[in-house]
């Protein structure tokens, strides 16, 4: 009789044929390629993850008319099948916590832990926002810290706390402005916004209430000077400079348009989403800047969370800071920090100082404490010397990619000089019918987040590359490398690239048909209700 | 320092690779006076992880933690227990590190849970369809004004007066701006809501009509008869839910005419944290759902046919639209949305109608207590888990005195309208699960002293 396994196989030595290509699995996974059911096709009526004891008094008979006819139709589960299914769909997404993430003008940075740790601490979480102010003196006292360090970083008077995100910290601005500008009895309409701004600039400015006027690159990629200074006079309310600029410039004339926009009543607003270039090496209040919005969330490594929360937090100059919005905070001559509200804003703040002629509120609550945390924990870890350091090593970092891969692929500004933060490519050298979309796909499958795409609109076929301060020179010799490879494929027409990624959760998703016919929300299949 | 990677071999190596003798090459750019000699002179250094944290641990500790104290605070933001899996889940660096998912090849996670939040969110507020998060409720109210204007080319806003103070005060912010008129009151302290009085305010210049619900004394407004009476008139009604909690014991608004329904969502499972980050909830008749604002996430497939999702109909985003966008929104509330599925996900629908019948019984119980209270009243008939008391004196300084005695005793509505000394003697208090019976007793306890 022989041996079963005469052989001696064991798994670990393969099949045969190795080389032949798996069969489908029948449960539609792929070893750890996990795939996931929506909530609604696991979860049962009924089911719940939180064990709730049963309620000792009825509702209310005065509530009659109002109470719910059926409860509301969502299927529950318990807290395995709940942890199971958010951390399957995790594993479908690339993180910072995985490998580069260099999106143009994003500043995916990594994310440090202590900022978690503090934020969670009971003091900063379980606090509500209008508990008595003699209860809340240290929380009070972090957006006081928080926003010195602001202040002494940009050079700038003040800072308005409240802004929610990026593009609201823009409207901040351009309301003090359209206040400052009220104050005076002028009606200024007209915005000059260059056509390099990232998409807020124009829309808040319309949401402002400003007619918007673009105004040109030049060739070497910074603002049409004379362009702009021409078209100043008693109609424009201001400029929305973003500086660093969205070709991953220096703006060097900043000054010289600041004293002219200032010297025809104007103000200047700096959109600062690529601080991180400059932080603790330039700072904006010496260059005229009268507002500018910092994004915590890229600045100073709040987590980006998918798509949020940010906060954006608006320094601002003399001239405007009287007009900031409710609330903030203020410290008296005892050194107390104080929440500045509705309550109190007449009463105590001095005329001409930060606030004392707010626009009003513009939001609820105080703003976004729980970046005010992290934000301000990563401050205190880096301390100046730290966050000038960062944007040296940013700079670095994006100048290194910048010349090792201009070869290969046009860098349209290459000849402007040094980038700042960022490196801007064009997919111009392409050959015939292949695209920076091909480029950013095929990064997919080498295992990297693609690069900001199609932005800026003033450069064909953008790819703007941010690598940010925190990785690596080995991480990016890999990047590097991998983004000659696919400059190089799609050099020799290699068609596979059209049609990356392949190695990813999904393929290529049908976009056209998601915004034909939108589906937004999960229905019961029809057969079901059958 | 511990989070930058280059070592100074590195740095001088990399020069070398690109050609610069120095760092200072590489910001010649910048105008020279403008350039530091060195760090921002006056601040500190860089500090080592102890450090950091002794430091803001000793800032923490200057807080009264709401947990470690009897506590009756809402108006607009809602102690609840969040399940211990939810922050476990939103800390996984998958989600919590990964940005908007402009990528969806490679962000299905983060756009299923988008699809399954808005799906949430719809069948929460009883409406066709929800956007992917704002970044709060008085923001959202906003922008559902705005979008009724735009729906409606009309630009007259009616407020009732139980919308939260800094909703309407961020409306009449905007408004000024914008160039909406705003229709605006405050409260009465009445048992019953303004229904009447803002039905009497819609004229045919109206473009919507905003609404609590539970409003800020805790009354619950007659929406469908406020929706019947607005949309005689061909305007809209704007549904504002601050405690979505209620939701599972009182109707949703998109059941009661309310054209578009608005939130704040902190509530589940997002926590106090002081005021923010909240998240922004925003809901709609699917027939509007192109003047919505916020990002929409859609399903759709990929080459090989398999279901997948995707950031959809961006053509109203300033992204694309700049100038002419339905908004100026870009980054949301992204992991606050997160947190918030995740824990209706573990709640499930009947899970939520419990949890509210709890909130309901407990705040009953508080209003028991609180009428045995000497010289107190309840305002209120009806209520979910907040309401409104009467005392004999300014409610501000009652709370300052209960919290010197370690009891967090409610919001004074002389703190929440200044300009309103009629309201300075209401209290608005708030029950939660968390409340416990002796929890109750303290605070009414404490408040009998108090008033002594």
């Amino acid at each position: 009789m022989s041996a079963p396994n005469a052989a001696g196989w064991r798994p670990s030595l393969g099949a045969a044929n190795d080389s032949a290509a798996p069969s489908p699995t029948a449960s539609g996974d792929r070893g750890l390629m996990l795939e996931e059911a929506l909530i609604f096709e696991l979860g049962q009526p009924g089911k719940c993850g939180v064990d709730l004891d049963e309620p000792e008094l009825e509702p209310l008979p005065a509530l009659g008319r109002h109470l719910r006819r059926q409860a509301c139709p969502l299927p529950g589960l318990t807290e395995p099948e709940t942890v199971r299914h958010y951390t399957r769909l995790s594993r479908q997404n690339y993180a910072i916590d995985l490998g580069p993430f260099p999106l143009g003008s994003c500043t995916m940075k990594h994310n440090p832990r202590l900022n978690e740790k503090v934020a969670r601490l009971p003091g900063f979480a379980d606090v509500h926002p209008l508990q008595p102010q003699q209860t809340v003196r240290g929380a009070l006292e972090v957006i006081a810290q928080l926003a010195d360090w602001l202040i002494a970083l940009t050079g700038m008077h003040g800072v308005a706390m409240t802004p929610k995100a990026g593009a609201h910290g823009e409207l901040c601005g351009l309301l003090c402005i359209r206040a400052a500008h009220d104050a005076r009895g002028e009606a200024r309409e007209v915005m000059l916004v260059p056509d390099s701004a990232h998409g807020t600039n124009p829309a808040t400015a319309a949401f402002a209430g400003y007619r918007v006027e673009s105004i040109a690159a030049t060739a070497e990629g910074r603002i049409d000077v004379a362009a702009l200074l021409a078209r100043l006079g008693p109609d424009v309310a201001g400029v929305m400079i973003t500086n660093p600029n969205t070709c991953g410039l220096f703006e060097r004339d900043i000054k010289e348009i600041a004293d002219a926009v200032h010297a025809a009543g104007g103000y200047v607003y700096c959109d600062g989403a690529n601080f991180n270039a400059i932080v603790g090496k330039v700072r904006p209040g010496d260059l005229g800047v009268d507002a500018m919005h910092i994004n915590l969330h890229k600045t100073f490594s709040t987590p980006h969370g998918g798509g949020g929360p940010g906060s954006g937090p608006v320094v601002l100059s003399e001239a405007l800071a009287p007009f900031a919005p409710l609330p903030f905070t203020m410290r008296t001559a005892e050194g107390v920090t104080h929440l500045v509200e509705e309550e109190d804003a007449a009463a105590i703040v001095p005329g001409e100082s930060f606030g004392s002629r707010s626009f009003g509120r513009m939001t609820a609550f105080h703003g976004q404490m729980g970046m005010f945390t992290r934000a301000l924990t990563y401050i205190l870890s880096h301390g100046a010397d730290g966050l000038r350091q960062v944007a040296e090593d940013a700079v670095l970092n994006a100048n290194y990619v910048l010349r090792r891969v201009e070869d290969v692929l046009v860098a349209p500004f290459a000849a402007s000089g040094p980038c700042m933060h960022e490196a801007l490519f064009s997919d111009a050298g392409l050959p015939e019918g292949f695209t920076t979309l091909d480029i950013a796909k095929g990064l997919i499958d080498e295992g990297f987040h693609p690069m900001t795409v199609y932005f800026p609109l003033v450069v064909r076929g953008a790819m703007l590359v941010e690598p940010t301060e925190t990785e690596s020179r080995a991480g990016l010799d890999r990047f590097i490398a991998s983004l000659r490879s696919l400059a190089e494929r799609a050099g020799r027409s290699d068609e596979s690239l059209k049609s990356a990624p392949h190695l990813a959760p999904r393929r290529r998703l049908d976009e056209t048909q998601a915004a034909r016919k939108p589906v937004l929300v999960w229905r019961e299949p029809a057969s079901a209700a059958d | 320092m511990r989070y930058l990677p280059l070592t100074d071999a590195d740095r001088s190596g990399m020069l070398a690779a690109i050609g610069a003798s120095s760092i200072d090459d590489l910001f010649v750019d910048v105008p020279a006076e403008a350039r530091l000699p060195g760090p921002v002179a006056g601040l500190p250094l860089h500090a080592g992880e102890m450090a950091v944290e002794r430091h803001m641990s000793r800032l923490a500790a200057m807080n009264l933690s709401a947990g470690s104290v009897p506590f009756f605070l809402g108006a607009g933001a809602y102690r609840h227990h969040v399940p211990a899996s939810v922050d476990h889940l939103i800390q996984r660096g998958e989600f919590l590190t990964a940005y908007t998912p402009y990528q969806p090849e490679i962000a299905q996670g983060t756009l299923q849970v988008l699809f399954e939040f808005q799906t949430q969110v719809a069948r929460l507020f009883g409406t066709d369809i929800a956007n992917a998060s704002m970044y709060d409720g008085s923001t959202a109210c906003w922008e559902a004004i705005l979008m009724a204007s735009r729906v409606t080319r009309r630009s007259r806003a009616v407020l009732s007066g139980g919308l939260h103070p800094h909703y309407a005060a961020t409306v009449r912010t905007m408004a000024r701006f914008s160039g909406e008129t705003i229709d605006w009151r405050v409260p009465r302290l009445e048992a019953a809501p303004d229904d009447a009085e803002v039905i009497a305010a819609i004229d045919g210049e109206t473009a919507c009509v905003v609404v609590q619900y539970p409003d800020i004394l805790g009354r619950i407004p007659d929406l469908a008869a406020i929706a019947d009476a607005a949309h005689a008139a061909g305007a809209l009604l704007v549904a504002v839910v601050t405690e979505p909690v209620a939701l599972g014991l009182i109707e949703a608004p998109g059941h009661l005419g309310a054209d578009i329904v608005v939130g704040e969502g902190q509530s589940l499972g997002v926590g106090l944290n002081f005021g923010g980050p909240y998240l922004g909830l925003f809901g709609c008749n699917e027939k509007f759902v192109r003047q919505m604002p916020g990002r929409l996430c859609g399903e759709t497939v990929d080459a090989d046919g398999r279901r997948g999702f995707v950031l959809t109909l961006s053509t109203r985003e300033q992204h694309i639209r700049r100038e002419k966008a339905t908004s100026n929104i870009c980054t949301n509330s992204g992991l606050c949305a997160l947190a918030f599925s995740i824990h209706m996900t573990l709640l499930g629908g009947e899970g939520l109608a419990r949890l509210a019948r709890i909130n309901h019984a407990r705040a009953r119980r508080l209003a028991e207590r609180l009428a045995a209270v000497p010289d107190l009243s309840v305002l209120n008939e009806a209520w979910f888990n907040e309401f409104t008391v009467i005392l004999p004196k300014d409610a501000r300084e009652v709370v300052r005195a209960l919290a010197d005695r370690q009891v967090l005793g409610g919001v004074s509505l002389g703190r929440l309208y200044p300009d309103a000394p009629e309201l300075d003697r209401g209290l608005l208090v708030a029950a939660t699960e968390t409340c416990s019976d002796e929890d109750i007793e303290a605070f009414a306890s404490a408040l009998t002293g108090v008033l002594a």
